[in-house]
Formats: structure tokens, C-alpha cells, sequence
């Protein structure tokens, strides 16, 4: 049994007159321990999806099973009791404003009944955990939204949740920031088995730190799978997009053009080969570097190129089957990238 | 100038009209905080809709806010008879300010709610809380500010209100400028009093915003 398990879930928004579908029959399952990324464009559902798992947002058909119990058939206190062990995090921080850093990572455990005493000792110890121990008496005012982002998952860890949901949480930080963010939510998920959901539309946080991804596009579930093979050969014209992150049609390879553009996606055994050089070694022809970058991808490096190809059509598909032969993925990007 | 009963009778105002007030914020808060609560939790897009509620609670709300307070002051004499036995004198005019200030408390607080961010009554759901919780731990603490800035606005208002009771026989300083300036034109008594009712209503305004700003920690 999965510990998230989602079950035809649809989600439908009456707005004035008409009906707004923004879940449609989702199915996902994610397991314990996993690091899963739901990715999509704005407004394709995710926080309604995400707010789902813990019935922030109630279904209008299908089920939401944590670890085997259908939130449905919770009393309204089971529900509560079920939510205080779903941690969850946001874009916009949401702490409390007139309340210091330890006493709002005491909250929760206030809310739960928990003693003063030993509330405050467990808040301390999370702020050792996200590495703020100098700031318990600071309000959130005073905090960066780095600093703000770590409270609240301290704030988040404090009834020590099996899943942390993480709606957007890096969306409002800068890429360093990002980054340190996502090594702690890496490190708690290891050091504390905790299943964490990232809901995201940068493809590089699912790259960062994601095992498996669910891509959604105006509510459906337009592909799913382990990150690599998602980022190495995306299917849905969704995963392509975000993929690149920014506008862009894929042809298939066979069709013919001029000048053509090539993404070219590294692997584990690829990466050290000096690629770009050996073939323009070979065809003794110039070819044009538009992008690179490497990833790190589920902890492996990953990179993607894309070059332009010299005229010729003959050419060029030596130089793709050239491409090829190294074991490398290979698809026509159609686009001033 | 004055000589010593009139010294005193003013002394006697001042208290009487600080009674008057303060002891009518205090009554009008313990009716319309609560009533200001269900306003905000009942309301449409509120923690726990509830069309009927709302309305009623909205209704009474209007209608009481629609009559002139000294037409309240009025209308009221029986039940004021009722509550305090009897209808003149400053004890007797905090029931009509009591009745005038909790439907405008009340709307004061539900307006404090509102400002309390979305984003932080969702986080604390997420956590499990129960509306209860909610409104005592999260709303009414985010909200603390601005509802501390509606009691001074209030307690300014109700001075002015209590100051008003004072042409129909309710005491302090405004008993004092209606029968001393009014009826017999001493106009040198009045104008004390009314510098007096300034200089309270600016004490009042400044000590509120005061304690606002020391207990509000979104800025600094
Ligand atoms: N409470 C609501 N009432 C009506 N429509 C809603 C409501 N919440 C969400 N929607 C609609 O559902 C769709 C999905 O919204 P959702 O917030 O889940 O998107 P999202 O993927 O999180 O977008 P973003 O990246 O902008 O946060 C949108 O079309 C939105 O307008
Ligand atoms: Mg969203």
C-alpha cells in the first residue's frame, strides 16, 4: 500500500454560472519515503491538487487514501488528528506575524495540547535543524524569506508528520536560496524518512531533488515517471515545455530543414566524453553551442545541450546519427532558443 | 477664576465621563467582540458560513446603527429604568452607550478579522486546527493591532457620545457645558469643559496608538 494513494480525483469549482474542472480523475501514487514533484504550468491545479492530500480541499469525486485509511470517512476530529501528522509548507511562508520565531514553531504542538515546556524544548531542537538556533526570538519581519522558509518547516517537522506537502515553497526565493532550501528539505527526507510532495513549476526543483514526477496540464495527469526518464525522453508536449522551461515545439527527427536545432541529453556514461569536440573533430564542420547545462538529477549529473547544426541536410543527419551511436537521446528542437 | 464648588463639580465631570466611557467600552466589548466574531465566521467566504446567521446578526446590526443615538438615548429610558432603576445619571447612560457601541464594535471586529491573511488561517487548518482554535489562536492574535486600534477609535467615539448624553441629564462633562453654558451662559465653564473633552479625547487617541505600536511586530 502506498502511503499517498489518490484515486480518480476530480475537483470541480462552481464559479457563477458555470464549472471550473480543475482536478480531472487524477490518479497518482506516491510511497513512503519518496521525494515526489507534481510540475505543471499556473493554474493546471496543483495547489488544488496538493491541498487535496490533506482535505484542505475536499473532493468532488474519487478518494484520497493515506496509508490505507480513505480521508472521506474521517469525523471531523480524525480528520484534524490525520492532518496535525501531514506537515505542509508554502510559497507565501504563511507564519504568524505577531508571534516570534520559537513560539510559531510551537503552534502546532500548542494546537495539539502539548505541554509549554515541552513544546519550546522540541521547537529548539528544530531550529538546530534548520540551522536558525540564533534567531528564536526574532520575529518573521525580521527574517528573509530563506529564514522565513526554514521556520516554517521547522514549524512543519514540529508534530513530527510523515509527509511534508510543499506547495510552491521556493517560488518566492532566489536561486542560492532555492537551492539550500532544497538540500534541507533532501536532508530531512533522509534523515528523517519523511515523504515529501513538491508541487513546482521550475522543472529544475523536480531535477534537484525529485525520485518521481507527475506532470498536470488543465487538471489531468499528462505523464508520470522516475525523474530521469521523464527529463530524458519527455513524452507530453507538457513535460517538453516545462523541460525547457520556456516555449518550445519538438519535431520529430525525420523532418527535414535547413538549419536545425538539436537537444542533446546526457547520460551517466556520456558525460566525461568530449562530445562537442570530438564531433566537430570528425565532420570537420562548425557547430553551434545554444545551450548547455548540467543538472544534478536525483543525485546524478545530468546535462542537456542543444547545438545547431550546420547546413545540410545530409549532413546533419550524419552528425545526429554520429550523435546517436554514443548513446546519447537526441530530439529536434523547433525554435530560436 | 473658579471658585472651589465649581473646581469640584468640573473634578466630579471628569471622573463621571471617564466612567461613562471606559466602563461602556469595557460592556460594549463584552457584547460586541463575540457579535463581531460571528460577523466575520458566519459570513460568506468566512470559517463556517452561515446564511442565516449572518443575516439576522447583520440586520440587528443595521438597525441599531441606523437610529440616532440621542433618539436611542430615548427610546431606551424603559429598559434603562429596567437595568439600573433609574433613567438619568451617568450610570444610567451607559446602557443606551452600551447598546449604541456593540453593533459598531461589532462591525469594527469583523473588519479586524478580515485583515487577518488568508494564507495563515490555511497553514493553521493544514496543522489541524479547529475553527475554534482558530479564531482564538490565530485571528483575534494576528488581528491584534487593528483590534486595538478599533478600541481607541471606539472609546474616542463613545467620549463624544457620552458627552452628548449629557442634554438629557447624563452627567460629566457634557451634563456640565449643556446646563452651565447652555441654559445659564457661562460661557467661560463650558469652554473648560470642552477643552477638557479634547484634551481626554487626545490622551485617549494617543495612548492607543501607542500600545499598538509597541505590540505590533510586523515592522522594526
Ligand atoms: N476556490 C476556487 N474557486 C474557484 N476556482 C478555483 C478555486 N481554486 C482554484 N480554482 C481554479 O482551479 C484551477 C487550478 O487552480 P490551482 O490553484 O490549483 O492552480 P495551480 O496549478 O496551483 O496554479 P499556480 O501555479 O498559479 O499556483 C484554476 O483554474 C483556478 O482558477
Ligand atoms: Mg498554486
Amino acid at each position: 500500500m502506498s502511503e499517498i494513494e489518490i484515486r480518480e480525483l476530480t475537483k470541480k469549482f462552481n464559479v457563477k454560472e458555470h464549472t471550473v474542472t480543475a482536478l480531472d480523475h487524477i490518479n497518482l501514487s506516491i510511497e513512503k519515503g519518496d521525494i515526489f514533484g507534481i510540475i505543471g504550468m499556473s493554474g493546471a491545479g496543483k495547489s488544488t491538487l496538493v491541498r487535496s492530500i490533506n482535505f484542505l480541499e475536499t473532493p468532488s469525486e474519487g478518494q484520497v487514501l493515506i496509508d490505507g485509511v480513505d480521508l472521506a470517512g474521517l469525523s471531523e476530529k480524525e480528520l484534524r488528528k490525520k492532518r496535525s501528522e501531514i506537515g505542509m509548507i508554502f510559497q507565501g511562508f504563511n507564519l504568524l506575524e505577531q508571534k516570534n520565531v520559537l513560539d510559531n514553531i510551537c503552534f502546532p504542538l500548542e494546537i495539539a495540547g502539548v505541554k509549554k515546556k515541552a513544546a519550546r524544548e522540541r521547537a529548539r531542537e528544530l531550529l538546530k535543524t534548520v540551522n536558525l538556533e540564533e534567531k528564536e526570538k526574532a520575529y518573521p519581519s525580521q527574517l528573509s524569506g530563506g529564514q522565513k522558509q526554514r521556520v516554517a518547516i521547522a514549524r512543519a517537522l514540529a508534530s513530527d508528520p510523515k509527509i511534508l506537502l510543499c506547495d510552491e515553497a521556493t517560488s518566492a526565493l532566489d536561486p542560492q536560496t532555492t537551492e539550500s532550501i532544497l538540500q534541507l528539505l533532501k536532508d530531512i527526507n533522509e534523515k528523517l524518512n519523511i515523504t515529501i510532495v513538491i508541487i513546482t513549476h521550475q522543472m529544475s526543483v523536480v531535477t534537484r531533488i525529485c525520485k518521481k514526477v507527475a506532470i498536470i496540464e488543465n487538471g489531468i495527469l499528462v505523464e508520470e515517471g522516475v525523474v530521469d526518464e521523464v527529463f530524458e525522453s519527455p513524452k507530453s508536449d507538457a513535460a517538453k515545455e516545462l523541460i525547457l522551461e520556456k516555449k518550445t515545439q519538438y519535431l520529430p527527427i525525420d523532418n527535414l530543414k535547413e538549419d536545425r536545432n538539436i537537444r542533446i541529453v546526457f547520460q551517466d556514461n556520456s558525460s566525461y566524453e568530449p562530445l562537442v569536440a570530438n564531433l566537430i573533430l570528425n565532420f570537420n564542420k562548425p557547430v553551434n553551442i545554444l545551450k548547455a547545462d548540467a543538472k544534478n538529477v536525483g543525485g546524478k549529473a545530468r546535462g542537456e545541450m542543444i547545438l545547431g547544426l550546420p547546413a545540410g541536410e545530409e549532413l546533419q543527419d550524419e552528425m545526429i546519427d554520429w550523435i546517436r551511436q554514443r548513446g546519447l537521446i537526441v530530439t529536434e528542437v523547433k525554435e530560436d532558443v | 477664576m473658579f471658585d472651589e464648588k465649581v473646581i469640584q463639580m468640573i473634578l466630579e465631570g471628569i471622573r463621571d465621563t471617564l466612567y461613562m466611557t471606559l466602563v461602556s467600552t469595557f460592556f460594549g466589548y463584552v457584547i460586541g467582540l463575540p457579535f463581531g466574531i460571528i460577523l466575520n465566521v458566519t459570513k460568506k467566504d468566512g470559517l463556517k458560513p452561515n446564511k442565516i446567521i449572518y443575516s439576522i446578526g447583520d440586520f440587528i446590526c443595521n438597525i441599531i446603527r441606523s437610529v440616532p443615538f440621542l433618539i436611542l438615548l430615548i427610546l431606551l429610558i424603559p429598559f434603562t429604568r429596567l437595568v439600573v432603576g433609574k433613567s438619568y445619571g451617568s450610570t444610567a447612560t451607559i446602557v443606551p452607550l452600551v447598546i449604541c457601541a456593540a453593533p459598531y464594535i461589532a462591525r469594527v471586529v469583523e473588519a479586524s478579522l478580515n485583515e487577518v491573511d488568508a494564507g495563515v488561517i490555511e497553514a493553521a487548518r493544514a496543522m489541524g486546527a479547529s475553527n475554534l482554535q482558530i479564531i482564538f489562536k490565530v485571528m483575534l492574535v494576528e488581528a491584534k493591532v487593528s483590534l486595538l486600534n478599533g478600541v481607541t477609535i471606539t472609546t474616542g467615539i463613545l467620549l463624544g457620545y457620552s458627552a452628548m448624553s449629557g442634554t438629557v441629564g447624563g452627567g460629566g462633562l457634557g451634563d456640565i457645558a449643556v446646563r452651565y453654558g447652555y441654559y445659564r451662559w457661562q460661557t467661560d465653564i463650558m469652554i473648560v469643559t470642552v477643552v477638557l473633552l479634547i484634551v481626554i479625547f487626545q490622551i485617549i487617541q494617543h495612548l492607543g496608538s501607542f500600545i499598538a505600536a509597541r505590540t505590533d511586530h510586523r515592522k522594526r
